[in-house]
């Protein structure tokens, strides 16, 4: 058992400890008729401590990103419904929503529960069921991420505030539909590599421009799906980690930032100003600069988000996202590999638990394990970057190789 | 959802609402109780909007939720109001291709969904292409 | 005391489908047709368009007509139609709440069939002269019902006019007003059917004729008017050619009716039919001509008013979209279309 509740300094100050990651494990992700929300958290959770050799005995405190159980299947109380079923009663289990970002903000509080002393050993996951609801359904749920009165109310949809935005994007910068249909076959050529991913087909650029729209300019190739998945880390002070442990994956930092809600009041619709100040934040913390960072993992809920992040996390200059794209700098070998796993787009979206999968490709990258034609080479700086709605929420992570 | 959910916001969407600032003058939408500028020495009072903007961005939309479906495809668009502040909502008598960034607008009204046969119809704005060929045509008479 | 006009408003949605098309649907003579209704082609609402929002856009055109009236000023709405879209719950407050109107004013829907309307303006000149309101607007809206194959198929059509009546600043004096009412059933719709029906040719004699003629002869009577003292004659037009018959027998020349024709190209807007004729006839009228309008509703009654236009038109109709631009203004859909637009299908 712990002694001491909170580290403190000698100076007094309540002293943040260096936090690392011990395991690291997501499901399949994808239409898992087969599973409902419990049997997807329990899956990831078993993978994830099995790997990490512990017992469930030794986790004290559980957080779970979910967006939206009770629209996907009328389940709320998810934070002790998984601790149930992990079997972790009665430790405190927690389940916090931050729409798409649900996951990335379970992850920033696990990292304050471990960095404040407060907790040892704590677990991370991030769950979500889309499938047992039809797709109008799952539309309508997803359009609570954004501003119910004034967007969703008007007819807005969640591919719609990302096309208004593509559409300005293209109007001020010169963007094509060729360039955002470059992102997904990007994005496919990773996924096809991965065997957890939702799509592992390849695609080319003519099949996306040519699939049906779904919010002008944005069509069938420029949206992630809708998927099944659950993902769960483990955390532990570094010290500790070392236990459990070879390589340890530290956490450099974890930055969460906020912004409207709505479109509507944004400084620019171009701009992801919550990405913009997490990742300023992040990289001030983490002391690490731009380059120095081999991998990452962006929020690609939309082809134009991916562009937009990469700009707004600061690897590349405003307007000048997509060029990147027709040089091929952002595949595995690259200047600036992106989504290594297939992002959301070919890995799958489980909103909930995309946050914390993003973490567990960060890991596998990291550690060097991921498959191979994916693995970029000697990574040892990772970043995560997980997006609620359209960027009201954002949470920047940064990793490092132990 | 409830009749009270669509009452409350009523006026505001009938007419095209939106938030003044007594103390700096800023005007707001969507309509806000705090003047971002002013904190607590603002004063919020409500304003009609002229209705006329130019459309800023704008996305056709294919796939839609069921309350919205037998209206697909439409035109939903992003627009700055004259007065500054952005709006969204459908841009109606309006063809998919003939919509362009900058095109001028003005406020209409407009259905925006009915829960069901039996349920509440939800009235607000939506914009339409300004067209003043008739006043042109006036003159000349 | 004066009671009139303070400012008008007509709206008419953008898209058409002709009769050449609906005809074609239905494996009909669309020559004949035309030849015998004296209309090619008629207005269809959007999906996203009812009674109400035509009734809004007219209403905030007559407000820009009537210049100075705040929404504040007017103390009674009224909106006659023959399809609001809810059985109970009135579009009048919809229309009062849109244009800011509301909560001090007195509001209700009126239903007789195609004259609703012109009820509503005596309903708002008899408060106005009674002092109780310092103005009121009346509304006509309609989109207008019609069974998929049946006659009126080929006219019912979708549009609005509205009218702010008191007792100054008037762009129009209404000198009088005289009604003629029976109980025919020439038309019907009963409650919870989805369409109207009708008696076929027992609409013409014994319903429009009786009605439209009585009731014009009966103002002219009562004023003192005989036909070559109005400048202009407008009636409901449920097609182009009765409003023309009922001219030629109380005396009335073509020239007179023609300007207020408005069916051709629009069809029967229903509610808004006789009050479009008088908005267009407003558009163009000078000051000091006298203007004969008589609407009908099924059921059976009619409406006529003697109206003289001020100097103040002049200023004044220029502020709003004039109807001949709404005429104008169109884009035409096929069958498949309208019949998306007016829910012919059902799943």
């Amino acid at each position: 058992m712990r002694e001491t509740g909170v580290c403190i300094g000698v100076d007094g100050m309540i002293k943040k400890r260096d936090v690392a990651i011990i395991s690291a494990a997501t499901t399949r992700c994808g239409e898992q008729w087969d599973k409902g929300i419990k049997d997807l958290a329990w899956e990831a959770g078993v993978k994830a401590v099995e790997e990490a050799g512990i017992s469930g005995k030794d986790i004290e405190y559980l957080v779970v990103g979910n967006m939206s159980g009770g629209m996907f299947v009328g389940q709320e109380h998810i934070g002790a419904l998984v601790a149930d079923f992990l079997g972790l009663n009665p430790i405190p289990s927690l389940r916090v929503e931050g729409a798409c970002a649900s996951g990335g903000i379970a992850f920033f509080q696990g990292y304050l529960a471990v960095a404040s002393g407060l907790y040892d050993i704590v677990a991370v996951g991030g769950v979500e069921k889309m499938t047992d609801v039809e797709q109008e359904q799952a539309t309508t749920a997803l359009s609570g991420a954004m501003d119910f009165e004034w967007e969703a109310y008007f007819g807005a949809t969640f591919p719609g505030i990302y096309a208004l935005m593509a559409r300005r994007y293209m109007h001020e910068y010169g963007l094509k539909r060729e360039s955002l249909a470059k992102v997904a076959v990007k994005n496919h050529y990773h996924g096809s590599m991965n065997p957890l991913a939702h799509f592992r087909n390849r695609i080319t650029v003519e099949e996306a421009l040519n699939a049906p729209m779904v919010a002008d300019p944005l069509g069938k190739y420029d949206c992630c799906p809708i998927s099944d998945g659950a993902a769960l880390v483990i955390l532990a002070p570094l010290e500790i980690a070392k236990k459990y442990t070879d390589t340890p994956i530290i956490v450099k930092s974890s930055v969460m930032a906020s912004d409207t809600l709505s479109l509507l009041r944004r400084r620019d619709i171009c701009t992801l100003d919550a990405t913009v100040n997490a990742a300023e934040k992040a990289f001030k913390l983490a002391h690490l600069e731009r380059s120095q960072v081999d991998v990452i993992e962006v929020h690609d809920c939309f082809t134009i988000a991916e562009i937009l992040a990469i700009e707004d996390l600061g690897f590349v200059k405003k307007g000048e996202g997509w060029k990147l794209y027709e040089e091929g700098e952002t595949y595995v070998g690259g200047r600036l590999p992106v989504n290594t796993d297939g992002g959301l787009k070919a890995s799958g979206h489980p909103v909930g638990a995309t946050g914390v999968k993003q973490i567990v490709e960060l890991v596998k990258q990291l550690r060097g394990e991921a498959e191979k034609g994916r693995q970029v080479d000697n990574a040892e700086v990772g970043l995560a970057h997980n997006v609620g709605g359209s960027g009201a929420t954002a949470v920047v992570t940064i990793l490092s190789r132990g | 959802m409830a009749p009270p959910a669509h009452w409350r916001r009523a006026k505001e969407r009938y007419r095209l609402l939106g938030s003044k600032c007594e103390n700096c003058g800023s005007i707001y939408f969507p309509p806000t109780k705090v003047c971002p500028k002013c904190r607590r020495k603002g004063k919020m009072v409500q304003t009609e909007f002229s209705g006329r903007g130019k459309v800023f961005s704008y996305t056709i939309i294919h796939a839609a939720p069921k309350t919205f479906e037998k209206y697909t495809p439409y035109i939903l668009a992003l627009v700055e109001l004259e007065e500054g502040p952005k709006v969204l909502s459908q841009l109606v008598d309006c063809r998919p291709e003939e919509v362009k960034i900058g095109m001028e607008v003005e406020a209409c009204f407009r259905k925006l969904f009915e829960q069901d046969d039996e349920g509440i119809i939800s009235y607000g704005f939506k914009f339409r292409p300004i067209d003043d060929s008739w006043r042109n045509k006036q003159s000349q008479n | 005391m004066k009671v009139g006009i303070v400012g008008y408003g007509a709206y008419v949605p953008k898209y058409r489908i002709s009769v050449e098309e609906i005809a074609r649907v239905w494996g009909q003579d669309a020559g004949s047709i035309k030849s015998g209704l004296d209309v090619i082609e008629k207005s269809v609402p959007s999906l996203d368009e009812d009674t109400a929002t035509l009734a809004v856009e007219a209403a905030k055109n007559a407000f820009k007509r009537a210049k100075n009236v705040r929404a504040s000023d007017i103390g009674a709405v009224y909106v006659g139609s023959e399809s609001h879209p809810y059985a109970v719950k009135p579009t009048a407050v919809t229309v009062a709440e849109a244009l800011g109107i509301t909560p001090h004013v007195t509001a209700a829907d009126l239903e007789f069939a195609c004259k609703a309307a012109t009820a509503g303006i005596q309903a708002c000149m008899g408060l106005v002269r009674a002092g109780y309101i310092r103005y009121g607007m009346s509304v006509g809206s309609d989109t207008a019902q019609s069974a998929p194959g049946d006659a009126l198929e080929y006219t019912a059509s979708a549009g609005a006019a509205a009218y702010i009546i008191g007792g100054e600043n008037l762009v129009a004096e209404i000198e009088g007003t005289y009604s003629y009412t029976q109980d025919v059933p020439d038309f019907w719709r009963r409650e919870c059917a989805p369409y109207p029906r009708h008696g076929g040719r027992f609409t013409g004699e014994p319903a429009y004729f009786e009605h439209v003629i009585k009731s014009s002869k009966g103002l002219m009577e009562r004023l003192g008017t005989k036909p070559s003292d109005y400048k202009y004659v407008v009636f409901h037009m449920p097609n182009g050619k009765f409003p023309l018959r009922a001219a030629k027998v109380l005396g009335f020349t073509i020239e007179q009716v023609n300007p207020g024709l408005v069916v051709e190209k629009i069809g029967n807007t229903y509610s808004g039919s006789s009050l479009l004729g008088l908005a267009a006839i407003l558009d163009i009228a000078k000051a000091g001509e006298r203007i004969l309008l008589t609407s009908y509703g099924s059921g059976a009654g009619s409406d006529s008013f003697s109206i003289i236009v001020t100097d103040l038109i002049e200023e004044r109709r220029g502020l709003a979209p004039p109807v001949k631009y709404y005429v104008e203004r169109k884009e035409y859909v096929d069958y498949a279309v309208y019949a998306r637009n007016r829910c012919l299908y059902r799943g």
